[in-house]
């Protein structure tokens, strides 16, 4: 069912709480909005409220991952990894297996503005050495990775999931292959490939179907993973379009466009790459709508910059 | 200046203002704007100099600011309609970059305070007599780097330097007593080398005293930086709100607030 993928996080590890012991939450007086109050209301001795003090719950964190907890420490994306410091040394130098989960990525959160939208925050912890980065489209995937994040995964992993609804998209029956690239939409002779992440998935899909209706075919793309990012299935495709489009609800600088510019780098030759996402610019108050098509990357305009594109006005 | 009484009865539209703005908007934080609009009411109407500067750390408060500002015509009344939306100098969270006279940026907490600091700092090394006000909030105390500057502005001496506490007891979660409790506050401070000053923060008698008394210490030579403790209700005013966790940060229908005016209007 289309949820935030915030609610698939709460409702998933309060699940997975049942059958790992270990696993721990801290909170810092966002659990109503990170959903950890699910897992805080089933295991009142196995949460922590924190208050507002984001560095001392990353500390306290890495602490408890060296008693032998799993810790998933929760709070809008945007304050965790502010206090990229203690993340860095506390957590990251000192390998703690620490799961940081961020919400409230983006413009997506609208009206909050700019203080309070994680549009950095992938840049930030995919600079840290074996820290995972990852983000799920929807629910399901969100699910999918919480489990990923709790039974395979070890070292450092930052999570970074919305505040608002995202529609279903996880192909029916499909078995979830972690760090890999997924195929979300085929359609025959494509002339562009749409990568999304996150939030950026869906409106993909909405810019396919309309680019489609107008003659246009295109394929569309999701990366759960931006660290460790799927090169090797990237190099593979990028071959069959004549443009690739990257779009995030996030900074371009640093997040999935420059993904896929790294993997293209190594290569001799590849199709153009558009970043779509927040410009190098702030984030500020607005509808996600009107905010998604401020900033470029809303379905409509993920048309218009194809078509700018393919009629060879860029 | 303004008497008591002129205040409780400005301060009465401006929790109106307040109201209206964040149901236009149909996001905001009406409960700690309207625990910190009596002391803001006192600070900017009777108590600022021109060149005083006011920081409001606990920026998702802002609702309360905007709405004085407009009373002392800094901001159009009708330019409050635009509150969160696109393009609007009235944004969620203070953007000093937008709307200078906010002083500074804030909306992640525990900042505010230390850019009040470097404010006054600054104040200081040019022998200006100007003084920096600075709103923070219980929650917000629980950020370490509120007792960073805690500990530092007694070391640079800052009497110029006045913080005031809204105290209202309510952050998300919960009780700032459950949460993280903070108390006893004032001999925490008291013991790092501020004046501290604990008043009840919606008797308008008591505030104009307070800040009355912080510019006498200024005046005659203090050198602490000082703290008013305001004990305050949070969303004071509207009977339905007040110290209501879940009213932190929604805004009320269109019904339901036409309800909270009322009575707004009716009460004092
Ligand atoms: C660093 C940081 N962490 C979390 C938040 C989210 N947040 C906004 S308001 C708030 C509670 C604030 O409580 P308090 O300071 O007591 O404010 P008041 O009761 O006056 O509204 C929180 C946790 C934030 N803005 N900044
Ligand atoms: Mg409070």
């Amino acid at each position: 069912m289309a949820k935030a993928t915030r609610q698939a996080f709460g409702e998933a590890i309060a699940r997975l709480g049942e059958k790992y012991p270990e696993i721990v939450i801290l909170d810092a007086d966002l659990s109503k909005s990170t959903k950890s109050d699910i897992f805080a209301k089933k295991f009142p001795d196995r949460f922590f409220e924190m208050g507002i003090a984001e560095a001392n719950m990353i500390g306290t964190a890495a602490g408890l991952a060296f008693a032998g907890k799993l810790p998933f420490l929760c709070s809008f994306g945007c304050f965790l990894t502010g206090r990229y410091d203690t993340i860095r040394i506390s957590a990251v130098y000192a390998q703690a297996n620490i799961r940081l989960v961020g919400t409230h990525a983006g413009l997506g959160i609208g009206e909050d503005g700019h203080s309070q939208m994680g549009l950095e925050d992938v840049s930030l912890m995919r600079a840290l050495p074996t820290m995972g980065v990852f983000q799920p489209m929807d629910s399901k995937e969100t699910e999918l990775i919480v489990k990923f994040l709790v039974e395979e995964w070890k070292g450092p992993a930052y999570l970074r999931l919305t505040r608002q609804t995202l529609p279903d998209l996880y192909p029916e029956g499909k078995v979830f292959e972690p760090c890999k690239l997924l195929s979300i939409l085929e359609n025959k002779n494509p002339k562009a490939l749409l990568l999304g992440t996150g939030a950026g998935v869906s409106e993909a899909v909405g810019g396919a179907e309309m680019l489609s209706k107008q003659g246009i075919s295109t394929c569309v793309w999701s990366a759960h993973a931006l660290k460790p990012f799927d090169e090797k299935s990237l190099h593979s495709i990028c071959h069959l379009f004549e443009l690739v489009v990257t779009i995030e609800d996030h900074t371009v600088v640093g997040g999935l466009g420059t993904c896929v510019a790294e993997a293209f780098a190594k290569l001799n030759k590849h199709p153009p790459l558009l970043k779509l996402g927040v410009q190098d610019t702030f984030g500020e108050s607005g509808t996600p709508a009107e905010l998604f098509s401020k900033h470029g990357f809303s379905a409509s305009e993920i048309v218009k910059n194809v078509k700018r594109f393919l009629n060879g006005s860029v | 200046m303004y008497t008591p009484q002129e205040l409780r009865n400005i301060t009465k539209e401006l929790r109106t203002w307040i109201i209206e703005m964040i149901t236009e908007a149909g996001s905001g934080h009406p409960g700690g704007s309207l625990s910190c609009i009596d002391i803001l009411s006192v600070l900017w109407l009777n108590e600022m100099k021109e060149k005083d500067r006011f920081i409001l750390s606990k920026g998702h408060a802002v609702p309360a600011l905007y709405a004085v500002l407009s009373k002392m015509g800094l901001l159009a009344k009708e330019e409050l309609k635009t509150l969160r939306k696109i393009n609007s100098r009235l944004q969620g969270h203070p953007d000093r970059v937008r709307l200078p006279v906010l002083g500074a940026s804030t909306g992640s907490m525990g900042q505010g305070l230390s850019v009040a600091q470097g404010i006054a700092l600054g104040f200081k090394i040019d022998k200006k007599p100007d003084s920096v006000f600075c709103l923070i909030g219980d929650g917000e105390s629980q950020e370490g780097q509120i007792w960073e500057t805690a500990l530092s502005a007694p070391k640079f001496k800052l009497s110029n330097l006045c913080v005031i506490l809204d105290n209202n007891n309510g952050q998300i979660d919960g009780y700032v007593s459950d949460v993280m409790p903070i108390e006893p506050i004032t001999d925490k401070w008291r013991s790092f080398g501020w004046h501290v000053l604990d008043i009840p923060g919606h008797d308008f008698e008591k505030i104009i005293k307070a800040f009355q008394d912080a510019r006498q210490l200024k005046e005659n030579g203090g050198t602490k930086p000082i703290l008013i403790v305001a004990r305050t209700i949070k969303g004071k005013g509207v009977s339905f709100m007040e110290n209501q966790i879940d009213w932190h940060g929604i805004a009320p229908t269109k019904e339901v607030a036409r309800k909270a005016v009322e009575e707004i209007e009716k009460n004092g």
